[in-house]
């Protein structure tokens, strides 16, 4: 009896529940003390997510590129890097699909691959770079990663401003050619045949006229199941695995390890680009603009990882409660006035008590070990 | 025996618990005042638990301690000090970049009435300890500037400025060349006629015979004897050790060489730091034969291993194997032509302790048929490769494959290893420290298995800081000291006597002077 239960309290999803729980047990304490009913919060925040098709459909739209750039971070984490650069990542990802953008319009069978893919492609680079510096000269890739991610920022300031970009009296660029969005029937839908007929389908009107909707969220899902694939079930995911838990052993068993770690940023960078360029393309105001500070889809990649230990799959459900969390903070400050930074010290709760979950199968096995003492 | 006022420690009935494991299970020890006691025990016996019980490091579940007759409760190692007890651990804890007097009184500092240490009286205290039990220690030397020998003797000097009557030495003879054991064990002789207790744990069967009177014995956990040592031979405390009859000299046949098949020929290589650390260093070996490699810890065997599979670059010399020339290439290489490596320290080098039994099986043969097939993985294959390994070799749990490694006991790790090494099928098997923290009975099977691939015509370059495993094992011993071997020695001309003094670098062996 006793032991069922402690398999179960000791599984990795229990042990995140509960700490999603504790985060959500703080978050309202915080909110009582300072003057705020929380049980009104909370059915405000349930009510953001879930009163209406539409906003169920923001949520999974929000999540996917904070979906890719947490597989981002956590397929450097399994190789033990830290890839705090997911940030700059996005950013150049965005700078490079919006370029090529702009200045190319062919037929969209060609220009969709060809923006995603330069946004691929400059990811890539840019995490390259980092796993570059870090095998040929040691360099700690958190070093490189975080001046890396702050050249992206201005490298984007700088494009958004080029007289040949820039749209006068914005902060930011012309919208990219529409021939290289993703947006699900984008022109349709806003055409007098489609506006009469969404018209009398409220459903659908609410969840694809009124929202970006897109096919990216199912792209993402996709690409989670393959790093899983690549991770577990391959000859290379197996280098990565080995080099992560114990690069010495590795490299004595002939494993290049610092190949290996290039390898390992090329992909994770490339996948943080996945992010920034689905961002654009499949946003209905597909521009790159003048960043003030950073907007954090690398960082909360961050976030999305540790919450998901990492593990591809998880980086899903983290990713989806994650945005589902943000959304509902936005009508929380909107709905109430409670500040919306609410949502920001759940979140940090809950990536604390998900680290400091570890600690539940020693908790649970010290228990189960009095219970068992005690009838002995 | 009574509890009495002439002895230093008697221990009653201690229990100790790790998890569900019982380190001990009860055990008792009654040490004389004045006297060397040792006790003695199979690594992972206990030994060091019930000292680090007396020192105050860990709390025992159940028990008594009396010093000297009376009862205590020795809640932490400061009690401990109080008390008059002192403790040398195995691995020092010392501070690299101290000279040896400020490691000898730190945490004990004598101050004024401002804060300042006063370093005069301080050096008074510990000359007058070092004239009276003869130890030749430099106190100006930085502590990481002097031999491991040496750092062990400041490991006392600190334990006896604390005013400690009773010295628990574990394991001092691990790291210590044979005539640095001698001055050891003339130390304790000194420490004894002045009045001391000394408890030395140990699983080395010559050394008791020498240092002490009296002995007691641990195995798994439980109280075994407490035995006059001079009315024991080695082969019946080996016995009373392990529990059951055992082989302690290595049957062998004689050994039939053939052609030359692994030969490094001046050799030069600096370390990570820019030193040169193995100079114009030339070896070679021949099929069917074990070459044993002793020196002290630091000579350049981590050095040697390195440039080996190529971590380090070879400045100059060449590294060949079977004609071929291997030296800065690549590790992948090195393993591709038949050499296969058993490494020093297990956990760190020689397998991945988060990945399964299985996984580890196949950490050199990943990227072969049938485990590769096509980039992905083949598990079914794997698996069948794994059961064949643990059968073969004996690796218990029998149905271990998708258990973490980290969780199989030490010995079966290395079974593991070797297996896999040896399935290899190696030309040259380079085996480091393979028996390092294993119980007898892994060791003899270690050693069998050794013997076993030299008779197959392999040869094998057999690395080790045991003196007494290099001696039994090799037909034929280098001796590397600063980098070079210094001399060679069949296996019938060498003894302790005169490979233990090249290690220790050749006549040379004038010591510091204060």
């Amino acid at each position: 009896m006793t032991r069922s239960i402690s398999r179960i309290l000791k599984s990795y999803f229990m042990r995140t529940f509960i700490a999603v729980l504790l985060g959500f047990v703080v978050a309202s304490a915080i909110l009582f003390i300072t003057g705020y009913n929380p049980s009104q919060c909370m059915a405000v925040m349930f009510n953001a997510v879930f009163s209406r098709p539409k906003f169920i459909v923001n949520v999974i739209l929000k999540s996917t590129p904070i979906i890719l750039t947490g597989l981002s971070v956590a397929f450097a984490f399994k190789m033990g890097l830290f890839n705090i650069g997911a940030e700059g990542q996005f950013i150049v990802s965005t700078i490079a699909s919006a370029i090529v953008g702009l200045v190319f319009n062919f037929h969209p069978i060609i220009q969709v691959p060809l923006v995603i893919m330069s946004g691929v492609f400059a990811g890539a680079i840019f995490g390259g770079i980092i796993g570059f510096l870090k095998s040929k000269f040691g360099i700690h890739e958190v070093i490189t990663s975080i001046m890396l991610n702050w050249i992206a920022l201005y490298l984007c300031n700088y494009i958004s401003n080029l007289a040949c970009f820039h749209k006068p009296e914005s902060d930011g660029t012309y919208p990219i050619n529409e021939s290289g969005l993703t947006l699900f029937m984008y022109k349709w839908k806003f055409s007098e045949e489609g506006r009469s007929f969404l018209k009398n389908n409220p459903v659908l009107n609410d969840i694809i006229l009124k929202t970006d909707f897109n096919f990216n969220f199912i792209l993402a899902v996709i690409i989670a199941i393959v790093v899983w694939v690549v991770i577990y079930k391959t000859r290379k995911g197996y280098e990565f695995r080995a080099c992560g838990l114990n690069p010495d052993a590795a490299q004595n068993a002939g494993i290049d390890v610092n190949k290996n770690i290039i390898y390992t940023m090329l992909i994770s960078g490339a996948l943080s680009g996945l992010a920034g360029a689905l961002a654009l393309t499949g946003s209905s105001n597909p521009v790159i603009h003048v960043l003030p500070v950073f907007e954090n889809y690398g960082f909360n990649g961050l976030s999305v990882a540790l919450i998901a230990g990492s593990s591809p799959i998880g980086c899903i459900f983290a990713g989806i409660m994650f945005s589902a969390l943000i959304y509902a903070g936005q009508s929380l400050q909107f709905k109430l006035g409670a500040p919306s930074e609410i949502v920001n010290i759940m979140i940090g709760t809950i990536v604390f008590f998900v680290a400091l979950s570890v600690i539940i199968p020693v908790i649970v096995d010290k228990i189960v070990e009095k219970e068992e003492r005690k009838s002995a | 025996m009574e509890i009495n006022k002439d002895y230093a420690v008697q221990m009653r009935g201690i229990s100790k618990f790790f998890g569900n494991f019982q380190a001990l299970d009860s055990v008792d020890l009654d040490v004389k005042k004045g006297e060397t006691h040792a006790i003695l025990g199979e690594n992972g016996a206990g030994k060091s638990t019930l000292m680090n019980i007396l020192y105050g490091l860990y709390g025992a579940d159940g028990g008594t301690i009396y010093l000297n007759g009376e009862p205590v409760y020795i809640k932490n190692p400061s009690v401990a000090i109080s008390y008059g007890i002192g403790m040398v651990h195995q691995h020092f804890m010392l501070v690299e970049k101290f000279t040896v007097l400020q490691n000898i009184i730190l945490g004990n500092e004598t101050t004024d009435k401002f804060g300042i240490i006063n370093m005069r009286k301080a050096r008074k205290k510990v000359i007058e300890i070092i004239k009276r039990y003869g130890m030749n220690v430099d106190l100006k030397k930085k502590i990481r500037n002097i031999s491991v020998g040496m750092q062990q003797k400041v490991e006392i000097l600190k334990a006896l400025y604390r005013g400690a009557e009773i010295l628990i030495l574990d394991e001092p003879t691990a790291v210590l060349t044979p005539q640095e054991v001698d001055e050891l064990l003339e130390i304790i002789e000194n420490l004894k006629k002045d009045g001391k207790t000394v408890i030395i744990i140990t699983h080395k069967l010559k050394e008791i015979k020498k240092s002490s009177k009296e002995c007691t014995i641990i195995r798994k956990g439980k109280f075994v004897d407490c035995v006059n040592v001079k009315d024991e031979s080695e082969q019946s405390l080996a016995e009373k050790m392990v529990g059951h009859k055992v082989k302690l000299l290595v049957d062998k046949e004689k050994a039939t060489p053939g052609d030359v098949v692994f030969e490094i020929k001046d050799l030069n290589v600096k370390s990570h730091r820019g030193v040169d650390v193995i100079k114009n260093l030339s070896m070679s070996l021949k099929k069917g034969e074990i070459y044993g490699l002793a020196g002290v810890d630091g000579n350049g065997q981590k050095e040697l291993m390195e440039a080996l599979i190529c971590r380090l670059y070879v400045e100059s010399g060449k590294i060949l194997i079977n004609g071929k020339e291997i030296q800065n290439t690549s590790t992948r290489n090195v393993l591709d032509s038949k050499i296969s490596i058993i490494h020093e320290d297990r956990h760190r080098y020689g397998c991945i302790l988060g990945m399964s039994v299985a996984d580890n099986a196949i950490l050199e043969k990943y990227r072969e048929k049938p485990f590769n097939a096509n980039g992905f993985l083949n598990y079914d294959e794997r698996d069948k490769y794994t059961e064949k390994l643990i059968e073969k070799y004996d690796v218990r749990p029998s149905k271990c494959k998708y258990t973490k490694i980290r969780n199989l006991s030490g010995g079966n790790q290395q079974k593991l290893v070797i297996g896999r090494e040896i399935e290899n099928d190696p030309d040259l098997l380079i085996a480091i420290q393979p028996t390092r923290g294993l119980d007898v009975g892994a060791i003899e099977y270690v050693h069998k298995v050794l013997i076993d691939l030299r008779d197959k015509g392999k040869a094998i370059l057999l690395i080790s800081l045991e003196l007494d495993e290099i001696l039994d094992l090799s037909d034929r011993i280098g001796v590397i000291y600063d980098g070079s071997i210094v001399g060679e020695f069949d296996q019938k001309e060498a003894n302790e006597q005169n490979v233990g003094l090249l290690m220790a670098g050749g006549k040379n062996n004038d010591e510091e002077h204060i």
